[in-house]
């Protein structure tokens, strides 16, 4: 079977359903709907849609030739998908799934976020639709990245600083678990990575796999031919997916998932949950997760918000177990220093998330030499992490040394 | 030892049915948390529920997640659950089930699970986020100790789930009273009374229902339907508040819902 055939809820030994019972019928209300949705030419037509008119797809690659100077001489691309509408590819999925929340016929989106981006899409969607919205945010989170808390409100929707174990992603997501137990009859929860209960990898990964399919087009189509290696960074990893799906069947074709190292995967303040981490049973799925001896899940640290989380996708954990992807660690250091050479080389200023991704393509240069072709996804743009880069680097004035 | 099913068939012949009572091992400490416990018994709850706190307890309501939070931090580990029962049944004849979510039976490994709460004196587990759908190690595990599995119904679980629950379940049936999350709530949900017909329909023995049960007069009116009414949250907050001896006070208030009217 190919590899792109593959679908929930089992991916090998990993995904599965591990929920309450008073959730299942909720998500199998949402499987079926999806399901129908599938087989809908109609579905397909208003998702394509609103990506060409509202988000604007297809999402353009650019070669990044200052930066790869950087990287051994490789040839590095970039697929921005921090130039959609709201900044980064969360919207893909989003839109998705607010379109099968009017089907479903639900008044009220929830959600959960750990930069905000996921928020800032759900919110963006539910302005769009006329949706309720409530979304869970770290209380952590809820600081450093403050912007997307604003931008959130001003979208209309209501932001919940979660307070309890962490105050980040994992916290957030415990959160709007509870709230969908508690209202699962008026609403729908939008979740935001390849993550969770079935059908959510499964098809979260759908609404993400355009990023790959318009790639792989873009690629052949600049360069003649497949790329060397595929490179995004992975926290839930929905990015990821998002761009390695369209190649999972192209065995030449090297994918490679970066994780957040944090300050370093050899120490305990990492969320290098695949390098690091086991299997086990983490909202609703059975995927790697870092954890201790009792199964208690540990508190991962990434100076990224995106990646700041102790799990990962089923499906990721699928592909690692097979071989066909790899996943590294790339530390919070090496992450900001790549966040600021695109900026200075190029004039893009990436998402602390998607630093780590760049910073991973300048590793694999490296390695691979200067005949490899290394296609970067750019997830997201770094307007939001302003604040956290200038603290990092001394950027306000009286700040430097 | 007498088994949950019978201890819950046996209240059912001589009161209004039985009363379960919830506390988190560890909260808060380990010894104050066996002697809550045996406090519960020796004021008429008749099964207890000891809860195995867990970094992420997604059922839990803010009374619950505080106190197993708390007893995370004192240095929870999952052995302290199994010595927790083992102490509780030397001091009790009450029959005494876990509740966990599902990793850290994982981890610890279901069979090597099952045999230490089985060789402590335990009477099975309540799961929480297992569902029979993903239950295929535990049922074996079970088949192969004689423990109890508790499984959860919900007022949204179709008429074919719950019948799959019923033929899973052994013990009880764990009817969810409303839709949400444990803490103590002003209405049980008529919902509830529903749910226990349901369950009646699909051949449960004996449902009890749990979630937001605080006062003798809510275990009252759920007997009234069910075989056994379970109260959780109300019972840690007097835990925290007061210790074993306030825990008992609340239980014997409780007990005296389980009376015939």
């Amino acid at each position: 079977m190919a590899l792109r055939d593959a679908h929930g809820p089992y991916f090998g030994d990993f995904g599965g359903r591990f929920v309450p019972e008073s959730l299942v019928a909720a998500l199998d209300e949402l499987s079926d709907a999806y399901e129908l949705a599938k087989l809908d030419p109609a579905f397909h037509e208003e998702l394509a849609e609103l990506g060409r008119s509202y988000t604007g797809r297809p999402s353009i690659i650019t070669e990044a030739p200052r930066f790869a100077e950087h990287a051994g001489g490789a040839r590095i691309i970039l697929k921005r998908e921090d130039l959609n509408h709201t900044g980064s590819h969360k919207i893909n999925n989003v839109l998705g799934q607010a379109l099968l929340t009017k089907r479903i016929g639900k008044p009220r989106v929830i959600a959960e976020t750990g930069a905000g981006q996921h928020g800032v899409a759900t919110a963006t969607a539910a302005a769009l639709f006329g949706l309720d919205c409530t979304i869970y945010m770290g209380e952590v989170d809820t600081e450093r990245q403050a912007l997307n808390v604003a931008r959130m409100r001003l979208l209309g929707a209501e932001v919940v600083a979660v307070k309890t174990g962490s105050r980040t992603l994992k916290d957030a997501i415990n959160d709007a678990m509870r709230d969908w137990v508690t209202n699962v009859e008026t609403t729908n929860y939008v979740f935001g990575t390849v993550a969770g209960p079935h059908p959510f990898p499964e098809m979260v990964r759908d609404f993400q796999k355009i990023i790959g399919e318009e790639a792989r087009a873009q690629m052949l189509e600049l360069t003649g031919a497949l790329p060397t290696a595929v490179a995004a960074c992975v926290g839930g990893g929905s990015n990821a997916i998002g761009i390695f799906h369209a190649f999972l069947d192209d065995v030449d074709v090297r994918l490679i998932g970066f994780e957040a190292g944090g300050e370093g995967a050899e120490t305990p303040r990492h969320a290098a949950t695949i390098t690091k981490g086991r299997p086990g049973v983490l909202h609703g799925a059975r995927s790697y997760l870092l954890q201790d001896e009792d199964g208690q899940t540990i508190e991962s640290h990434s100076i990224s918000a995106g990646l700041d989380y102790p799990g990962v996708g089923p499906e990721h954990s699928w592909l690692a177990a097979l071989g066909r992807a790899e996943y590294r660690p790339v530390t919070d250091a090496a992450a900001m220093q790549a966040l600021r050479l695109l900026t200075r080389t190029e004039g893009i200023i990436p998402a602390i998330e998607s630093a780590h991704a760049l910073a991973g393509a300048l590793e694999l240069g490296r390695e691979l030499g200067p005949d490899a072709v290394i296609l970067v996804n750019l997830s997201g743009r770094g307007d939001k992490d302003m604040d956290t880069a200038a603290e990092y680097f001394g950027l306000y004035d009286g700040e430097q040394a | 030892m007498r088994t949950v099913g019978e201890v819950i068939a046996r209240r059912n012949r001589e009161a209004g049915g039985a009363l379960i009572g919830y506390l988190p091992v560890g909260f808060p400490t380990l010894d104050e948390s066996v002697e809550a416990a045996v406090a519960l018994v020796e004021n008429g709850v008749d099964v207890l529920e000891l809860g195995l706190p867990y970094s992420d307890p997604v059922m839990d309501g803010p009374v619950i997640q505080a106190a197993t939070q708390q007893a995370l931090q004192n240095g929870f580990r999952i052995a302290d659950g199994f010595e927790a029962v083992r102490r509780i049944t030397e001091r009790t004849d009450a029959p005494v089930l876990i509740m966990t979510y599902w990793n850290p039976v994982v981890q610890y490994g279901v069979d090597r699970f099952a045999d230490e709460l089985a060789a402590a004196g335990g009477a099975g587990l309540i799961t929480p986020d297992l569902i029979p759908d993903e239950g295929a190690d535990w049922l074996a595990a079970t088949e192969r100790t004689g423990l109890d599995r508790v499984f959860l119904a919900a007022p949204t679980s179709t008429d074919a789930r719950l019948a799959k629950t019923v033929e899973a379940s052994r013990g009880f049936v764990y009817a969810v009273s409303t839709m949400g999350i444990t803490g103590a709530r002003s209405d049980v949900d008529r919902a509830a009374r529903t749910l226990v017909s349901r369950l009646h329909d699909a051949g449960a023995e004996a449902a009890c229902v749990g979630v937001g049960i605080s006062t003798a007069a809510q275990v009252a009116e759920v007997l009234e339907y069910a075989e056994g009414a379970i109260v959780g949250s109300a019972l840690v907050a007097a835990v925290a508040e007061g210790g074993a001896e306030a825990a008992g006070r609340l239980a014997a208030e409780l007990a005296r819902g389980t009376r015939p009217q």
